[in-house]
């Protein structure tokens, strides 16, 4: 069974964490890899950098641009990755925008992925109609995932659809914005939480965007399945570089 | 084969909405409604009235003599330069704010290049009493300073876009986040036929003005509605789009694009998207564009500032694959050389991105019973320094 899959039936909230691919060292990917599953993290967002991430805040798209300036692409990535299941079994996804996976061919992307033993994949644009008329087909024969977005705009019939068309779990944007931007949920996120609590989805959802602490993934989980840090760790990185991914872990939960 | 947008926004295999779902409820309102409003009597009214007493429609169609006798054609200039603002981009600002305020947003954002779209929205939301945020590469905000000012003039806050490589397409990346953060009552006014549909559609129906009054302009000199060729630059390409627009399904008139080939298609410094692109995904769009072997989008080199953009409305993808269009490059030097000689033998000065599209006599021939209209898209106002160190004045 699908990592992913199998990691959403355990009785636990799920912690995920996202990290820009050959940030803050071009070499840090495995490492970064390795202690997260180390410190008790359930799930990996591998982060393709892009030159033009048009839904990252700030933090995240320096860290792309960084990344990138440091050597990082798509075939590279995969071989940095290519053993990486000789020591990891944590669940891992790459994320990243639709252009670079459609250069690289997405049918040779999707293969080497799954050589890699990557479970999932997070096209934040690339379209529910597009991947459905043309590559679900694809990511499915090679064993992977696909998330969808779900944001607090999003209309109820989209969310009906976007269930439907998932399989694990939805990834359910706390606030209309892009990544890191707010800091700390209000009123607002908690009606947005348990209207889509009540909605009884097919598939569990994940929290992310504006999750950074131990607070904030408390109130994000309370009525989802778990959360996703993104910025916040990216910050710790350019902070601490790959020292201390320990401290960062425990001191959410 | 159509060279217009069906319904899902695509031109063949070109456009579509590639966005995150944090886009797509906006998208999604303008696209369930865009179509509906541009057809209501009172928009249109509003629309053409505001086109014909604000901007100054309709723009002359000039038959340029001394310019036709040199190269031996017959050489019609379509006159944008003498909209309000001094190009054809007011033309989809006024559409599109018209839309804002049927919409019911009460906050415009816009990204520039060069600023002329920057000053054409800012125009328009002055025009308005709407607030204006204008995203401008911090590049392009050293190198545009008049524009700059105008646009602060005429009440607009221009925030500098720091991040990639600072310049239009993060100006564009920077709206967008914007767009993202404030998805209820903002409007987006993108300022070519670029981006996730329906905006490519909706800029080219706006700029389509131009496309109509020369086929009415023509009849009434020439007693025929189509020439045998029209010629405009391209950027994103929303003059060229709306010169074309209603002569794409008329085989007959020849359409022919030019971009800018900056200092040699092959020299690393150009922005001749249909030589040097490939398809991908740019700003929500799957288009011809600029792009390293791995997907990331590169920067394009222009002399004119509104050329240098990485990509092409996917329209133009389209006439470029498809065939339907001739696409020429055009160097800097030849665009130079092109405004020049209007200067001296028509007393036009031209916008350099227009200049792109007068070069076209140089570099291929025309039948001396052909006629040829040019879209001269914007007046040189803007451009005086370029010109200035370019020719040493
Ligand atoms: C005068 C003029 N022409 C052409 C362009 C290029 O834009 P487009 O290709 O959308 O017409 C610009 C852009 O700033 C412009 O100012």
């Amino acid at each position: 069974m699908n990592r992913i899959k199998q990691k959403l039936q355990e009785d636990k909230k799920i912690l995920s964490i996202y990290f820009t691919a050959g940030y803050p060292k071009l070499n840090d990917t495995v490492k970064i890899i390795q202690d997260l599953e180390k410190n008790g993290v359930d799930l990996i967002e591998i982060g393709l950098p892009f030159s033009d991430p048009l839904a990252d805040g700030p933090t995240i798209q320096a860290s792309s641009t960084a990344a990138l300036k440091n050597g990082m692409n798509t075939a590279l990535l995969f071989e940095q990755l290519k053993d990486i299941r000789k020591t990891v079994s944590i669940p891992l996804i790459l994320m990243g925008y639709f252009n670079p996976v459609l250069q690289f061919g997405v049918e040779e992307f999707c293969q080497k992925c799954e050589e890699i033993g990557i479970d999932g994949l997070i096209l934040p644009d690339l379209p529910l109609d597009v991947y459905q008329d043309q590559y679900e087909a694809i990511f499915k024969k090679h064993g992977l995932i696909n998330v969808f977005l779900i944001t607090p705009q999003t209309s109820r019939e989209r969310i009906l659809a976007i269930d439907a068309a998932s399989e694990g779990f939805i990834y359910m944007v706390s606030s209309a914005s892009t990544t890191g931007a707010k800091n700390g949920f209000g009123p607002e996120q908690t009606a947005y939480f348990e209207r889509i609590a009540s909605m009884n989805l097919n598939n569990p959802q994940i929290v992310g965007f504006g999750i950074s602490n131990a607070n904030t993934f408390q109130l994000a989980t309370e009525k989802t399945k778990g959360a996703i840090i993104g910025s916040a760790f990216i910050k710790h990185l350019t902070q601490n570089g790959t020292s201390g991914i320990a401290e960062f872990v425990t001191q959410i939960r | 084969m159509s060279y217009h947008a069906d319904e899902k926004g695509y031109y063949g295999e070109f456009g579509g909405a590639y966005i995150p779902e944090m886009l797509y409820p906006n998208c999604e309102e303008l696209r369930q409604n865009y179509l509906q409003i541009m057809g209501e009597p009172t928009f249109k009214e509003e629309f053409h009235h505001l086109l014909k007493d604000y901007v100054g429609r309709p723009t002359p169609l000039y038959f340029a003599e001394r310019l036709s006798k040199k190269y031996n054609t017959k050489i019609y200039l379509k006159r944008e330069d003498l909209c309000h603002t001094g190009a054809h981009k007011v033309n989809n600002t006024i559409g599109q704010i018209l839309m804002a305020k049927k919409l019911g947003k009460n906050r415009i954002i816009a990204e520039t290049g060069a600023g002329q779209h920057g000053v054409a929205t800012a125009t328009v939301c002055a025009l308005m009493g709407i607030e204006c945020v204008v995203y401008m590469g911090e590049i392009d905000i050293a190198r545009q300073a008049p524009n700059v000012a105008r646009m602060k003039m005429l009440g607009a806050e221009v925030r500098p876009a720091t991040s990639g490589s600072k310049t239009l397409k993060d100006a564009t990346n920077e709206a967008i986040r914007d767009w993202i953060n404030n998805p209820v009552d903002t409007h987006y006014i993108i300022g070519s036929v670029v981006g996730p549909h329906p905006y490519p559609d909706m800029v080219a129906r706006f700029q389509s003005v131009i496309s109509e009054e020369i086929k009415s302009q023509l009849l009434e000199k020439e007693g025929r509605e189509n020439p045998d060729y029209v010629v405009a630059c391209v950027g994103g390409g929303s003059n060229a789009a709306g010169a074309f627009y209603h002569f794409l399904d008329t085989p007959e008139v020849g359409i022919i694009a030019v971009e800018a080939a900056g200092k040699g298609i092959h020299s690393g410094e150009s922005a001749a998207t249909s030589a040097l692109g490939k398809v991908g995904i740019i700003h929500g769009s799957k288009t011809l564009l600029m792009q390293t072997p791995d997907g990331q989008i590169t920067e394009p080199y222009s002399i004119s500032a509104g050329l240098d953009y990485p990509g092409v409305g996917p329209m133009h993808a389209h006439l470029y694959t498809s065939g339907r269009g001739e696409f020429i490059s055009i160097t800097d030097d030849d665009a130079m050389k092109a405004g020049l000689e209007l200067c001296k033998l028509e007393g036009i000065i031209p916008a350099i991105e227009s200049s792109h599209a007068l070069a076209i006599f140089e570099n291929r021939k025309f039948k001396e019973d052909d006629i040829v209209v040019v879209n001269l898209s914007g007046r040189g106002d803007k451009d005086l320094q370029n010109y200035i160190d370019y020719f040493k004045l």
